[in-house]
C-alpha cells in the first residue's frame, strides 16, 4: 500500500518536473537575442541566399511561430514519445542526446566517483584530526578549489599537463583521425584523464568541506564520548561509530553533487573539446536549437531526480529507524 | 597530577600532607577530608580513588569584552576538590543540577576538552595517575555509566555495542558474557538485535550498566544515571550500583537527588560552587546537627521530608 503510494507520488513530481524543466526550456530558447537562422546558415550564406530561401530556412526553424504553439505542438508530440528532431545535428533528438550521453557518461561517472571518494576520505581525514597539519591543509586546499572556476582550472591543467609536460592529448576523447574501431580502451581513458581530474578536484572541495564539518558533529556526539571513556581508540571509533553515522549525510551530498558535475561537464567539456552532453548543450544554446536543449535539459533533470530518488530509498535500507519506522507504521494499520 | 593543555599558571598540585596519602589510620577518624561509614574499608592501606585538589579550568576568551578586544582567561569551573573511595562502598556526589558535577567524571575518565586545564593529585589503587595513565584506565579499571541512551550510536545493534570494540579473538567469549550480564539483568535475548531508539528506559539503563560491567571494572563513575526514569527504574538502577558495591566494587554517583541517593550510598560528598565541601557518612544526613557545612544544612533542609526549603545565599557561607 505504501510502496505504490509512494511510488505514484514519485511519478507525479518527476512528471511535474519534466513539464517545468521543457517549458521553461523553451521560454529561454525563446527570449534569447540569437537569430537560429543566421546562427546556423553563417554570415556569408545569408547574405548570398534568396528571400524564398531564407523564408523557408526560418519556417523550418520556427521563427516566427509564438511561443506558446510552438510549444504546444512540441508537447503534444512528446506525450506520444517524441522528442523531435536536432535542428543542429539533423537528426532525432533521442538518438543525439544518447550517443552524447554515451560520450560522456564515463567522464561524468569517473569524476563522480573520484570526487566522492576522495573527498570523504579527506574530509573524515580533516575532521577527525581536527586543528592537526592535515586539517589544514586539506582546508587550504578546499578553499582554494571551491574559489576556483572549474574551465580556468582546465586551461591551467591543459597548459601545465597537456602543453609544457606534454604527458597527455591536449583535446578530444580519442586520438585524432582514427577511426572507430582502431580506438582502444587504453586511448579512450588516456584522454579522459585530464577532463575527468579537472571536473572531480573542484567537486572533492565541496564534499570534503561538508564531511570535515559532519565529521566533527559525530566524533562530539555522545555516543563517541561514551565509546572513549569505555577505552576506544580515536581511530577504532572512526571506524566503527564514524563511517556507521557519517554514511547517510555521505550519500546525501554524494547524489546531490550529480548536478554540480552534470554542470562542471558543461564547461570542462568545452574546454577541452571532448564531444559529450556538456559540448552538445552549448552548441544547442549558441544555435538556437530548442529541441535538443529541452532534450538534454530533460535528460539531465531525470539524472539528477534519479540521483535523488536512489538516495532517498538507500536511507530507507541504511537507517533502522526509518526502516522499522515504516514496519510499525504499517502493523497499527494491519 | 594531570595536566592537559597549555595555560599559564597550570602548577603541579603536590602539596607536603599528600606525600604519604595512604598511612594506615583508624576507620573512625576524620582523614583526608572526610570521615568513614561502617562499609569503608581500605585494602592494602589505600584508597581505590583518591583525589585531592583537582582544579579544573578553561581557557576561553573574555565573553564581557567587545569582540575583537577579548582577552583569552581562565574560568575555574573546579577547585580545590578533594574526595576519595573505597572498595566496596558508594559514595554519592550530590549537588545542584548544572553546577559541574560532570567535569569531576570528566576528570577521572580524562576526557577534556582541549582547551581544559586540569591540576591536582589523582590515585588510583594507590597508584599515582597522570595524563598518560590515567586514560588507559578507561575501561580497564574504571568504567563509566552515562546519563542516557543518547550515549549509544544510533546506528548500531545493541549487542554489537554492549560487547564494544575488542580483538576478533575476544569475541565470542565477550559475547557470552554480554549474554550472562543480561539474563542476570532480565534483558530479552531479543534486545541484543535491537537499535537504541527501540529501548524502554529502563532497558536502556540496563543496557549501559552493563556496557560498564562488561569490562570487569573496580570503580564505576556513574554520571546521573536516573533523570527521566521512573522512580522504581530509577531505584532499581541505584540498587544495582549497590550490589556492584557489595561485590567489592567501588562506586562514584554523580547526582543531584540526593533523595535517591541517600538509599544507597555509604557516604555522601557535598558538591557546592566548585568544590567538595563536605565529605561525610550517609547517616550524617539524618539530622543536620552532624552536618558540619552550612550548605549541608541547606541540603537537608530542602528534602521533601523536611519541609523542601529554598537553600538561600546564607548558605553560602565558608566557601570561596
Amino acid at each position: 500500500m505504501g510502496i505504490v503510494r509512494s511510488a505514484v507520488v514519485q511519478l507525479l513530481r518527476f512528471m511535474a518536473l519534466m513539464a517545468a524543466v521543457s517549458f521553461i526550456t523553451f521560454v529561454l530558447v525563446s527570449a534569447s537575442p540569437i537569430d537560429p537562422v543566421q546562427a546556423n546558415a553563417g554570415q556569408a550564406a545569408m547574405i548570398s541566399m534568396t528571400a524564398e530561401k531564407r523564408a523557408a530556412l526560418a519556417e523550418r526553424w520556427e521563427v516566427d511561430t509564438p511561443l506558446l504553439d510552438r510549444y504546444g505542438s512540441w508537447l503534444s508530440d512528446a506525450v506520444h514519445g517524441d522528442l523531435g528532431d536536432s535542428l543542429r545535428y539533423n537528426a532525432p533528438v533521442v538518438e543525439v542526446v544518447a550517443n552524447r550521453l554515451a560520450g560522456s557518461a564515463l567522464l561524468l561517472a569517473s569524476a563522480w566517483v573520484i570526487s566522492g571518494v576522495l573527498g570523504l576520505a579527506l574530509g573524515i581525514a580533516a575532521g577527525a584530526l581536527r586543528g592537526s597539519a592535515i586539517d589544514r591543509a586539506v582546508r587550504l586546499y578546499c578553499y582554494m578549489l571551491s574559489a576556483t572556476p572549474a574551465f580556468w582550472l582546465g586551461i591551467v591543467m591543459l597548459m601545465v599537463f597537456a602543453v609544457m609536460l606534454g604527458w597527455f592529448p591536449v583535446g578530444f576523447s580519442v586520438p585524432i583521425g582514427s577511426s572507430a574501431s582502431a580506438v582502444s580502451l587504453g586511448d579512450r581513458l588516456y584522454h579522459l584523464v585530464l577532463p575527468a581530474l579537472t571536473l572531480s578536484l573542484t567537486g572533492v572541495a565541496n564534499i570534503a568541506l561538508h564531511t570535515r564539518e559532519k565529521t566533527i558533529d559525530v566524533l562530539s556526539a555522545d555516543y563517541v564520548r561514551f565509546a572513549r571513556a569505555r577505552g576506544e581508540s580515536t581511530w577504532s571509533i572512526v571506524r566503527r561509530h564514524g563511517l556507521r553515522n557519517l554514511l547517510l549525510p555521505a550519500l546525501t551530498l554524494q547524489f546531490a553533487s550529480i548536478s554540480e558535475i552534470v554542470g562542471g561537464s558543461v564547461l570542462v567539456e568545452q574546454v577541452f573539446s571532448y564531444p559529450g552532453l556538456g559540448q552538445a548543450t552549448v552548441t544547442a544554446g549558441l544555435g538556437g536549437d530548442a529541441p535538443l536543449l529541452v532534450g538534454i535539459a530533460l535528460a539531465t533533470a531525470a539524472l539528477v531526480f534519479a540521483g535523488n530518488l536512489f538516495a532517498n530509498i538507500l536511507y530507507g535500507v541504511i537507517d533502522p529507524r526509518m526502516r522499522k519506522g515504516v514496519g510499525r507504521v504499517r502493523s497499527i494499520g494491519a | 597530577m594531570t595536566r592537559q593543555g597549555e595555560c599559564a599558571g597550570c602548577a603541579p598540585g603536590f602539596g607536603a600532607e599528600n606525600a604519604v596519602p595512604h598511612a594506615r589510620h583508624r576507620d573512625a577518624e576524620f582523614h583526608h577530608h572526610h570521615s568513614h561509614a561502617s562499609t569503608s574499608h581500605h585494602s592494602g592501606d589505600h584508597h581505590l580513588l583518591a583525589i585531592e585538589h583537582l582544579t579544573v579550568s578553561f581557557d576561553m576568551y573574555d565573553s564581557d569584552a567587545p569582540f575583537f578586544a577579548a582577552e583569552r582567561r581562565s574560568h575555574e569551573q573546579l577547585h580545590g576538590l578533594s574526595l576519595s573511595v573505597h572498595e566496596g562502598e558508594v559514595l554519592a556526589v550530590v549537588g545542584a543540577s548544572g553546577s559541574g558535577k560532570s567535569l569531576l567524571a570528566d576528570a577521572i575518565m580524562g576526557l577534556y576538552e582541549p582547551n581544559a586545564c586540569v591540576t591536582g593529585t589523582i590515585w588510583f589503587d594507590g597508584e599515582l595517575m597522570d595524563a598518560k595513565k590515567l586514560p588507559q584506565l578507561r575501561g580497564r579499571g574504571i568504567s563509566f555509566v552515562p546519563q542516557s541512551v543518547e550515549h549509544l550510536d544510533p546506528l548500531m545493534r545493541v549487542g554489537d555495542q554492549i560487547i564494544g570494540a575488542c580483538a576478533r579473538a575476544d569475541r565470542d567469549l565477550r559475547r557470552q558474557r554480554m549474554r550472562a550480564f543480561m539474563e542476570a539483568y532480565g534483558l530479552d535475548a531479543s534486545v541484543e538485535r535491537m537499535y537504541p531508539y527501540e529501548l524502554s528506559g529502563g532497558m536502556a539503563r540496563r543496557v549501559l550498566l552493563i556496557c560498564a560491567l562488561m569490562d570487569e571494572p573496580r570503580l564505576i563513575v556513574a554520571d546521573e544515571p536516573t533523570p527521566g526514569l521512573d522512580l522504581d527504574i530509577a531505584v532499581h538502577a541505584v540498587e544495582d550500583l549497590r550490589t556492584f558495591a557489595d561485590g567489592g566494587g567501588g562506586v562514584l554517583l554523580i547526582t543531584h537527588d540526593i533523595d535517591l541517593a541517600l538509599t544507597v550510598a555509604d557516604r555522601v560528598a557535598v558538591f557546592h560552587g566548585g568544590t567538595i565541601v563536605e565529605e561525610t557518612s550517609a547517616s550524617s544526613f539524618a539530622s543536620p546537627d552532624t552536618l558540619r557545612h552550612p550548605f549541608s544544612r541547606a541540603l537537608w533542609r530542602a528534602m521533601p521530608q523536611h519541609g523542601f526549603a529554598v537553600p538561600d545565599g546564607s548558605a553560602d557561607g565558608g566557601c570561596a
